[in-house]
């Protein structure tokens, strides 16, 4: 479904990714593992739009969308969950998720919002009430259920248990795995590698921009040269 | 007391065209972090519109529509033809983007216009008081003000009520996630600036009718007086604006009928220092705006 090949993206003369080459397949979920400063969100930021890069390719269903703005990217099916989750406080649950289906036909609005009401109960409790005076835990689900609004054909999460209390952290996870018995088809980033490898199909490890392995969580977890990437998970 | 009642109804008709024209500038800036000091143009530009129609003999009436059109379809011009170039730019690049947009419409009308003052006739009714018990009441601050709340009323409705005005509001507060969404930036700038540029229209119809006449750079003292208003109200707060716009007017009014009569002309020189004083105890403005420094 995704394929990226060969992408670098530089922050001035820093090259934040380099050269880094991974494929989504449809239905697959896909971690994408590494250290602080690897480039993990660099490469979910340039897969977006938000970030051009300086080579390489970011191909989604067979169409080369490297050129592509973030919201030609959307409409094709790609759907972010920015870093800090980036919900707009000013607006309210409800508003927050109706920009998130932006793009869907109105008719069809309606229907999702009740879709998401009925899947995430402490929204719902909070439907009209300013997004800046939700919790951590609750700006995080409000990000992924905006996210889904769309209907993404592949949902992209930046860090989304970053922060959270550690049952919230569950409650994250326990949404990562309904999403993918759904047979949503996923690429995940996270710094708790070790919780993210149980429930991910694969996972790519990225080390000072870089590509240094891939594999199951099983063949991942089994490289003694890959321990650091998973203590710095468990930070 | 009726001395005050009068001056709060001349201050509301003052600041009402002040509030819809620091409500133009205050969405422009809330989405694009542009201080635009080309919004007078649209009056300029309007005006010249206004003076030749007129001079054909259209009536007020068919003039009215004119400027409101006019100040859209250049506001829509002015971002396609200049500010889309330079979108992205740092802040510093928009201002100036602004600054010569502002001396290349002027120069426009100075050479292939006049430079000379081109008056046209005002509505008969501009002129026309009434009585309110004690208070004599312009028909046109009534109209002024009555005009204002219903589009103040429709901007408020255009922006909780529609897609547009959810996504003009997403972009203001975060520009790159509202894209995340789906937002097409060149919609919603182009739609921010058909918005302006209405507000600057209805503004400017009452503009023109008061002036009665043009020049080719006009469109300096609305655009001071927008851009003030809005700094007053907290520059990317919409309420903020529209709070600036009517504290501007109010100020002037007071100013003007309470200064002693020697140093009355000097009005403007006071409400300088007032709005210095503001800035002193308050630089955030009157309503702070949290997200007013993203990029």
């Amino acid at each position: 479904m995704l394929d990226v090949s060969g992408l670098t993206t530089k922050y001035g003369a820093i090259s934040a990714l380099r050269d880094a080459t991974l494929s989504v397949g449809s239905g697959e979920v896909i971690g994408l593992i590494g250290p602080n400063g690897a480039g993990k969100t660099t490469a979910l930021a340039t897969i977006a739009g938000l970030l051009s890069p300086s080579s390489g390719t970011v191909t989604f269903e067979g169409a080369d969308i490297t050129a592509e703005p973030p919201e030609r990217r959307l409409r094709a099916g790609l759907a972010l969950v920015p870093e800090h989750r980036r919900i707009f406080v000013d607006l309210s649950v409800r508003e927050n998720l109706k920009i998130g289906g932006a793009t869907v036909p109105s008719s069809d609005r309606g229907e999702l919002l009740d879709e998401m009401a009925e899947r995430f109960p402490v929204l719902k409790d909070k439907w009209n009430v300013s997004a800046g005076y939700l919790s951590g835990g609750e700006a995080q689900q409000l990000a992924i259920a905006r996210a889904l609004m769309s209907r993404p054909k592949l949902l992209m999460m930046d860090e989304p248990s970053l922060g959270l209390a550690p049952v919230l952290v569950d409650v994250v996870f326990d949404l990562i795995v309904s999403l993918r018995e759904q047979g949503r088809t996923m690429l995940v980033v996270e710094q708790n590698a070790t919780r993210l490898l149980d429930v991910a199909d694969r996972a790519y490890v990225l080390r000072s921009g870089e590509v240094v392995a891939d594999g199951t969580g099983a063949e991942l977890s089994a490289r003694d040269d890959l321990f650091d990437t998973f203590v710095g998970g468990a930070q | 007391m009726t001395e005050l009642a009068q001056n709060l109804i001349d201050g509301l008709g003052r600041g009402s065209i002040y509030a819809l024209l620091a409500l133009g500038i205050a969405v422009i800036f809330g989405v694009m972090h542009l201080l635009n000091f080309a919004h007078g143009e649209l009056i300029t530009i309007a005006g010249y519109a206004a003076f030749a129609a007129l001079s054909q003999g259209w009536s007020w009436y068919l003039v009215t529509p004119l400027i409101v059109v006019t100040a859209v379809v250049a506001a829509v011009v002015i971002e396609f033809v200049a500010f889309r170039r330079v979108r992205g730019a740092s802040d510093f690049t928009l201002l100036l983007t602004s600054f010569g947009v502002h001396f290349v419409v002027s120069a426009i009308f100075l050479l292939y216009v006049s430079a000379s003052v081109k008056t046209f006739p005002r509505p008969q009714w501009v002129t026309n008081t009434y009585s309110l018990g004690p208070l004599n009441v312009e028909v046109f601050d009534t109209v002024v003000i009555a005009v204002t709340a219903l589009t103040l009323l429709g901007t408020t409705l255009l922006l909780q009520r529609t897609m547009f005005g959810l996504a003009l509001r997403a972009a203001a507060e975060d520009f790159d996630t509202a894209r995340l969404m789906g937002v097409r930036s060149n919609s919603v700038i182009r739609g921010a600036f058909a918005l302006s540029g209405l507000l600057a229209g209805i503004a400017g119809v009452f503009w023109l009718m008061r002036a009665g006449n043009t020049v080719p750079n006009a469109g300096i003292d609305p655009m001071l007086k927008g851009v003030l208003a809005a700094l007053i109200g907290g520059l990317g707060s919409l309420r903020g604006a529209v709070l600036g716009g009517f504290a501007l007017g109010l100020a002037e009014v007071l100013l003007r009928s309470r200064l002693p009569e020697t140093i009355a002309g000097l009005t403007d020189g006071f409400v300088f220092i007032l709005i210095a004083l503001l800035f002193i105890f308050r630089p955030q403005g009157l309503i702070t705006v949290a997200h007013a420094e993203r990029v």
